[in-house]
């Protein structure tokens, strides 16, 4: 059973992406619900019933988020949504925007609300340029509709909300870095305290949020944040959108109720259908390239047997040793041919690439990594160059102002955790490796006895 | 900020640069779009338009968008040189971006990166002899579930096959570049 659809249930709706079709088909309902039955802290309060969590990557209560927000008497507010979407193995956003683009825009005016801000910004990433323009359009539509400007649908509430284009850089993924950004600067992630809540946007109050994260509030204010919190299993609730790709039958985007189990996902007929070309899973990254890869037997089962499901909860049960985490839900899957040390490498050239050069552990230490790594890969490899790259990982994590340093190390951790004989193999077999690949790793001992 | 970007400005023309009257008006309507003192937000729209319009963002085309937001220089350069999508030397008409980040890489974006450059003759990073088409490399493009994906000038072509690849050389040596 393919569950329900809060978010992308209508996308199939010729025209939806204009304003007459999207509200024939009940858009902008949290818009009038909002503004004309409800006060800013009655929507907040439905969120916070929700139990949204963020969905950019981190899992952070959105409800919590907002009740942080600082409202100092004559101090604007700002509402950011954070579209740079630049998670490797993430593309969600960039399809919920470009096919049912109003549902944002509706997401931005109800939140906006709910945060008393009266101007707000949509900060995408600079190689979407193609979605800045429908988002302009849906903005133009939905002000010449009265959803926008001054005294919304004659409730006496103004809002503004104005699309900002990055230039590309992962890091303007990162909520300050994403801020200076928009500010015209480098995207140099500040430090915190203050946190944007206190001090963002041009030094205001300020509350950065993903698509998708706006996006649910829409469902939420229209049935109720009970109702949405019926949905999904413990503290994962309602549902998630998620970006599958790699050597799948039917890679795409997929929106899911919470809970549904990683083998259904990646196996049955709602979803992605199984292995391409009728090969065998080897590993699997559940939540975006900066969560820890997965071996095949601890995809679809935990470490004690238990069935693994797409919810916060399941895909980080038993911590790094033998879990990873949904983040961003980027879900990567690899076929039995590719090369585990090949794609760390790739990875590890994405980090250097696009660390911003603030702290030394992370600009030193991306780099050295994507060296390291490149040796391995290309069989000049040494076996202390594997402790080596366990080394490196320890001086970088948690020692840099912002997760990039953490989101470098943690995949190259745990591609050495779970994959060391393909690592090691690169360097007994440095020819050989150069013209096959390692194929599936074996489960060890002390898994299989937890299996 | 030495991984993110290996391209310093170059330095080879320095006349000045004033844009069309055109120019000025869309880059005023963006300035409009912040509030009164802000304008400096407008600089990363500043820069894609003018590179839109000259195909890459030279030192002259800088200097004059800091004219325009009353900024010092430097201020243009650090920000243009920090986001990769700012051309700082001369490129081809066309400028192919193929993305070679993990989830490109295992369903074959090497392969599709070697194809070009010998259907192209020219190695990643250059620019082919009659000046038509320049070739980089791009980390991660959003577009994980339609890999291998490359961007030419805005647009994504998507699920690259080397067939699909002809296609598209030849659609862009059809096309009449305007700009």
């Amino acid at each position: 059973m393919a569950g329900r659809k809060l978010l992308i249930e209508n996308v199939h709706i010729p025209g939806i992406e204009t304003f007459d079709v999207y509200r024939k088909n009940g858009g902008y309902a949290s818009v009038e619900k909002a503004l004309k039955k409800m006060t800013p802290d009655e929507v907040v309060e439905e969120v916070k019933k929700s139990g949204l969590r963020g969905r950019g990557g981190a899992g952070f209560p959105t409800g919590m988020k907002w009740s942080f927000l600082a409202k100092p008497e004559g101090v604007p507010r700002y509402l950011v949504c954070n579209a740079d979407e630049s998670e490797p193995g993430t593309f969600k956003d960039r399809y919920l925007m470009e096919k049912i683009p109003h549902l944002l825009i509706e997401g931005m005016i109800t939140s906006s609300y709910a945060l008393g801000a009266n101007v707000s910004y949509i900060y995408i990433r600079g190689e979407f340029m193609y979605i800045l323009h429908i988002l302009e359009k849906a903005i133009a539509e939905a002000r010449a509709n009265g959803m926008l400007g001054k005294n919304i649908m004659g409730s006496g509430y103004d809002l503004e909300l104005v699309v900002a284009p990055g230039g590309g850089a992962y890091i303007c993924g990162e909520e300050t870095a994403l801020l200076e950004s928009l500010e015209g600067k480098r995207g140099n992630p500040r430090m915190k305290p203050p946190f944007p809540a206190v001090k963002g946007l041009w030094g205001c109050p300020t509350v950065v949020n993903n698509v998708e994260t706006i996006a649910a509030v829409v469902p939420i204010v229209n049935n109720g944040g009970e109702e949405y919190a019926k949905i999904g299993i413990e503290r994962s609730t309602g549902t998630k959108l998620i970006s599958a790709s790699g050597n799948l039958v039917r890679p795409g985007v997929y929106e899911l109720e919470m809970g549904v189990s990683v083998e259904e996902f990646i196996y049955g007929d709602d979803y992605c259908r199984g292995i391409a070309n009728g090969k065998r899973l080897k590993a699997c990254i559940p939540g975006g390239s900066s969560v820890p890869i997965l071996p095949a037997h601890l995809v679809t089962k935990t470490a004690n047997g238990e069935n693994r499901l797409m919810t916060y909860e399941s895909l980080a049960d038993g911590g790094f040793a033998s879990g990873s985490m949904l983040g961003s839900g980027g879900f990567i899957v690899f076929d039995e041919d590719q090369c585990i040390v090949r794609n760390t490498y790739t990875f590890a050239r994405f980090y250097a690439h696009e660390s911003c050069g603030q702290c030394s552990p992370c600009r030193e230490g991306t780099g050295w990594m994507e060296k390291v790594l490149h040796r391995l890969e290309n069989g000049h490899g040494t076996m202390e160059d594997i402790t080596l790259l366990e080394e490196i990982n320890k001086k970088i994590e948690g020692n840099t102002i912002c997760p990039l340093g953490d989101a470098a190390a943690w995949p190259v951790a745990a591609a050495i955790r779970h994959f060391r004989e393909e690592f090691e193999w690169h360097v007994t077999h440095p020819a050989e490796a150069q013209t096959r690949n390692y194929g599936l790793i074996q489960p060890r001992v002390e898994e299989i006895k937890a299996l | 900020m030495h991984n993110m970007k290996i391209e310093s400005p170059s330095t080879q023309d320095s006349t000045p640069i004033v844009f069309s009257a055109e120019m000025i008006a869309e880059i005023n309507s963006v300035i409009a779009m912040f509030p009164e003192g802000k304008s400096k937000s407008a600089i990363i729209r500043i820069l894609h338009i003018v590179q839109t319009h000259y195909r890459w963002t030279s030192v002259p085309a800088m200097n004059a968008v800091a004219e325009i937001l009353n900024i010092q220089p430097i201020e243009v350069y650090e920000v243009a040189s920090f986001y990769t999508m700012f051309h700082l030397n001369p490129v081809g008409n066309y400028v192919f971006e193929v993305c070679r980040t993990g989830p490109c890489m295992i369903v074959g974006s090497d392969d599709i990166i070697a194809y070009i450059e010998e259907k192209l003759n020219v190695k990643v990073g250059g620019t082919t002899a009659d000046g038509m088409f320049t070739l980089k490399t791009a980390e991660c493009l959003g577009a994980c579930g339609y890999a291998p994906v490359l961007q030419c000038q805005y647009k994504f072509h998507e699920h690259l096959t080397k067939e699909k690849v002809d296609e598209i050389i030849e659609a862009y040596r059809a096309a009449q570049f305007v700009n």
